[in-house]
């Protein structure tokens, strides 16, 4: 073979008794994983350094003498490896025993049980019984600040919550102390990671049930959880995230992975912010005026009311939210185009300061703090109001043509709101003093019911997915939108949210092409050519 | 003062100045023929140099054996950016006690040393790494590294040769792994104490992610010597693998305990009961541990014909180590022996790797409750898989050391610990 100047491009390794083709500076555990091939480890995470401290990943290298640490062990081409030998199952086996020697088996009441992965390790590859007949080492519990409680007992030492924050946050607020035995996480300061915006990290990335959050401590047990992939709403990152839902109740927030986005990780201030989405306030059923009162309606008679009187002409303007979906926001626009075009108004509050995340430039808390602003605009609504998303609105004080709400709660507007409107349609997921005058309210679910899209502050178009159910017959707004469409003969009414995306990338070039399908899980750029498969 | 004593069976070459404060000046120092070598070194080229301790066949003495020569050929000849030398002079195997005696009467010694490795591997500045215990030591250390820069020994074009190498004098806090050489560098660079995943190696990527060499201080001691005479004149004591001088650290039941230096290969018996003086009335010999604690035990059986060189120690199921002798007599508990080292372990532990964190606790406890009379004879099993897990599956060997004593005890004085196990069971008991 003649000699090559160019460096090697791929390596061929044997894991297991299966070929695999990585690309070279792959580590046997990347190599590993890529071929679902998933070798147990702590210390090593693919958003950190890798120490190689767990010694869980041990696999055996043909021509090695010692059993190598599969995380920092890079693959060379025709290495064989072995991660189920018997030398190197009896050395997990080993470990896992010498991480139950001091762990307190606490899992009934620990919040981490069930996600934990000495809990799996140990099911997986454990002894039957543990041999230590010695009295267990003690560090009982520490309030590390923010939203973290560490439990010393149960910690394996795998140092993830310090290199984060040293590596990622880039702010030293943990530390080992003391050697051997003894050393324990701790804190330099009293504060700990208080106020550090991206602490809430170190809980996720706990292998175990050290550091658990106090904002979830004994909510519920990890396996009665529903997992919902979706975005998160609280600015215009999107970070991916799941949302982890019992009884219908969002439980709390995790960051989903996502290299181009996110990496593994979210800000403490979108995680927090959940709450809202629990509220039982909630508009549940249509309402429609009969005389001085709005009162409940089916949607049938509520509808048909409503579009005998859109049909008379008159002019129309709209405010929409920029938390909308990018499905509702295109038909709400496509309605206002329909009846003959009319500004459409938003609010979105606005932060002072980014709150970046220097070990991930991509990622920060960005000033804009809605999700979907950036559909807002290429849709061509008008941003007003002020920093707080108030304001902006005085000119619809005395307006009399037809005005549509859509999702802005209209917290800064009293119950005069759209009294002089012909026609004032309110769409929104909670009830609004501002709607009272409204002759048509009709419930919406908020993001974390219903299917939809958000496009983030880089143009990435998200998909999120419904986690909750809708409250009563609130139905996602492009459905009763697009029923207008479809009876003023401008379009078809969508029976999924698939069709109202592909419905909105008519009117919007930047999403040309695009498809619920070839957005997926990761989310697309804007204006990026697509690939597409024949058929 | 003369040094405690001395035997006539000792070459004394790097221990010759012991015992003399005046060997602490430049002046002393000089007088006994001192920087002469660094003048020669100086005058040769690196590689020149390197061949020259290459050809003494000179080892590591910190308890590896790494041949010196090669180490320092294994440093990038193309000189990107600094080199490091880094000395070892945390010297805290329990049984050592010799690089302290090497700081505290010859510190110019070291000195030159360093200066000429540092010469070799093209090093521009020297960290001599001292334990945090060794206060009066590292003073004596600080003021001669003084007292050479003065004389400008150290510091800028040394001797005129255009030569600039700077030496830190660097105490380190009390702890044990600080010598492990890739622990000692995070040391020296402000981190936490805990050993480096190799590779890299340190020749690669070492202190401030910079190519360095680590030696021990004997080692670097030796090199002035080596430089004076040649390095054949180094091989006329010693065997063909193991050639030179070695100082022995003797402690435990001997009647005279201490530093003496003899050509490698001296016979383990003739150590004991000549150079030392044998044991007390009535006593004789139960186990050596050759080669400080990390090394497995060896019965008095192994010690039969045992020659005191890095093979021969082998040969017997041991190693030399830092040969660190320590002797015991009949009248040892083994197993409190053990449990006290590998208590040492435990609590010396950086705490990095689950084996060693966990294991060496674990061990501890188990031989603490046997001593105790509340062992059982499963405990042993469980001492042996232990100590096998232990072994090989950590970041540094500090986790192989506890557990070798503890396996090489149990195969060779079973005997010690089932009388301790059968005087805790009940009478009656099966």
């Amino acid at each position: 073979m003649p000699e090559s100047t160019h460096p090697q491009e791929t390596v061929t390794l044997t894991i297991d008794g299966r070929e695999v083709i990585v690309p070279p500076g792959t580590t046997i555990l990347q190599a590993a994983e890529s071929m679902g091939n998933r070798i147990p480890h702590y210390c090593y995470h693919p958003g950190l350094s890798a120490p190689a401290q767990c010694r869980l990943c041990l696999v055996e290298v043909e021509g090695a003498p010692k059993l190598q640490p599969s995380c920092v062990t890079q693959v060379r081409d025709g290495q064989v490896v072995h991660t189920t030998s018997a030398k190197a199952t009896a050395m997990r086996q080993g470990v896992l025993e010498f991480y139950l020697a001091n762990h307190p088996l606490d899992c009934p009441i620990c919040d981490q049980s069930g996600e934990c992965k000495l809990q799996d390790y140990v099911h997986a590859e454990g002894r039957k019984h543990g041999r230590s007949r010695e009295p267990k080492r003690v560090f009982g519990r520490d309030d590390f600040g923010g939203d973290v409680l560490f439990y010393g007992d149960r910690c394996v030492m795998c140092t993830r919550c310090v290199r984060f924050m040293n590596e990622v946050a880039q702010d030293p607020r943990l530390t080992v102390v003391e050697r051997g035995n003894r050393s324990v996480i701790d804190t330099f300061f009293e504060d700990g990671v208080e106020g550090s915006p991206y602490a809430g990290n170190i809980v996720d990335i706990c292998p175990v049930g050290a550091l658990v959050s106090k904002d979830f401590l004994h909510k519920a047990r990890a396996w009665d959880l529903d997992h919902t992939p979706s975005v998160c709403p609280n600015c215009s990152q999107g970070c991916n995230i799941d949302l982890h839902v019992r009884d219908n109740r969002v439980q709390r927030l995790k960051p989903r992975a996502n290299p181009e986005v996110n990496g593994h990780w979210m800000c403490d201030y979108g995680r927090h912010r959940y709450e809202w989405i629990n509220r039982d306030d909630r508009l549940r059923r249509p309402l429609y005026r009969e005389g001085g009162d709005t009162v409940p309606g089916e949607w049938g008679t509520v509808l048909s009311e409503l579009l005998e009187r859109l049909e008379e002409t008159r002019p129309i303007r709209a405010v929409a939210s920029p938390f909308a979906s990018t499905e509702e926001l295109a038909t709400l626009r496509r309605v206002v185009d329909a009846l003959g075009g009319g500004e459409i108004l938003f609010r979105s509050p606005e932060a002072d300061d980014e709150i970046p995340l220097p070990g991930f430039p991509q990622l920060a808390r960005r000033r804009d703090l809605s999700p979907n602003r950036r559909a807002a605009e290429l849709l061509g609504m008008k941003r007003v109001g002020d920093a707080e998303g108030r304001g902006g609105l005085e000119s619809l004080a005395d307006y009399t043509g037809t005005l549509i709400v859509l999702g802005d709660a209209l917290a800064d507007m009293d119950e005069g709101f759209g009294s002089h409107a012909a026609l004032y349609l309110y769409l929104g997921s909670h009830p609004s003093p501002a709607a009272a005058k409204a002759d048509v309210v009709l419930p919406i679910p908020t993001f974390a019911e219903q299917e939809g899209t958000f496009i983030n502050v880089e143009e990435r178009v998200q998909r999120f997915w419904p986690g909750l159910l809708p409250p009563e017959q609130a139905r996602p707004a492009w459905m009763p939108l697009g029923a207008i469409l479809a009876r003023l003969g401008a379009g078809e009414l969508p029976a999924t949210a698939a069709e109202a995306f592909l419905a909105a990338t008519e009117l919007m070039p930047e999403l040309m092409g695009l498809r619920y399908e070839t957005i997926g899980t990761r989310g697309a750029i804007l204006n990026e050519p697509v690939l597409v498969t024949a058929p | 003062m003369a040094y405690p004593y001395t035997h006539e069976k000792e070459v004394r070459v790097l221990s010759r100045g012991w015992g003399d404060p005046r060997t602490r000046t430049v002046e002393g120092w000089k007088a006994m023929g001192g920087y002469t070598a660094l003048e020669k070194a100086l005058g040769m080229s690196r590689q020149e140099v390197i061949e020259e301790v290459k050809v003494s066949g000179l080892r590591g003495r910190g308890g590896a054996g790494f041949p010196t020569g090669i180490k320092w050929s294994f440093m990038p000849g193309e000189k990107k950016g600094p080199h490091y030398l880094c000395c070892n002079a945390d010297e805290s195997e329990p049984g050592t006690f010799k690089d302290r005696e090497l700081l505290r009467w010859t510190p110019h010694q070291l000195i030159e040393g360093c200066l000429i490795g540092a010469y070799a591997i093209q090093a521009e500045h020297v960290f001599i790494y001292c334990r945090g215990e060794f206060f009066e030591a590292t003073q004596v250390l600080a003021r001669a590294v003084e007292e050479a820069y003065e004389a400008g020994y150290i510091g800028k074009n040394i001797l005129g040769s255009g030569q600039d190498i700077d030496i830190t004098v660097f105490a380190g806090a009390g702890a044990y792994i600080c010598g492990e050489e890739t622990a000692l560098m995070n040391s020296i660079e402000g981190r936490r104490g805990l050993p480096r995943v190799k590779p890299p190696f340190p020749a690669a990527v070492g202190l401030f992610g910079k190519p360095t060499t680590i030696n021990n201080v004997e080692t670097l001691s030796s090199i002035p010597h080596i430089l004076n005479n040649g390095g054949s004149w180094y091989r006329q004591w010693g065997t063909e693998k193991s050639p030179g001088t070695k100082l022995f650290c003797v402690s435990g039941h001997v009647r005279r305990p201490g530093n003496y230096e003899l050509p490698l290969g001296f016979p383990l018996e003739e150590l004991i009961y000549d150079v030392c003086g044998g044991f007390r009335e009535g006593r004789s010999l139960k186990a050596v541990i050759p080669g400080g604690s990390s090394v497995p035990i060896m019965s008095a059986a192994d010690c039969e014909g045992c020659t005191l060189d890095y093979e021969g120690v082998v040969e017997k199921g041991s190693m030399l180590g830092c040969a660190s002798v320590i002797i015991m007599d009949d009248s040892t508990n083994i197993v409190k022996q053990v449990r006290r080292m590998v208590d040492f372990y435990a609590h010396e532990s950086c705490g990095q790797c689950t084996p060693c964190r966990e294991g060496t606790q674990w061990l501890a406890r188990i031989l603490l409750r046997i001593e105790k009379g509340r062992g059982t004879a499963e405990d042993l099993d469980t001492l042996l898989e232990l100590g096998d897990q232990m072994t090989g599956t950590t970041i540094c060997v500090l986790s192989d050391s506890a557990a070798a004593p503890v396996a090489s005890s149990i195969q060779k004085f079973k005997d010690d610990y089932l009388a301790l196990i059968r005087r805790g069971e009940k009478v009656g008991a099966a």
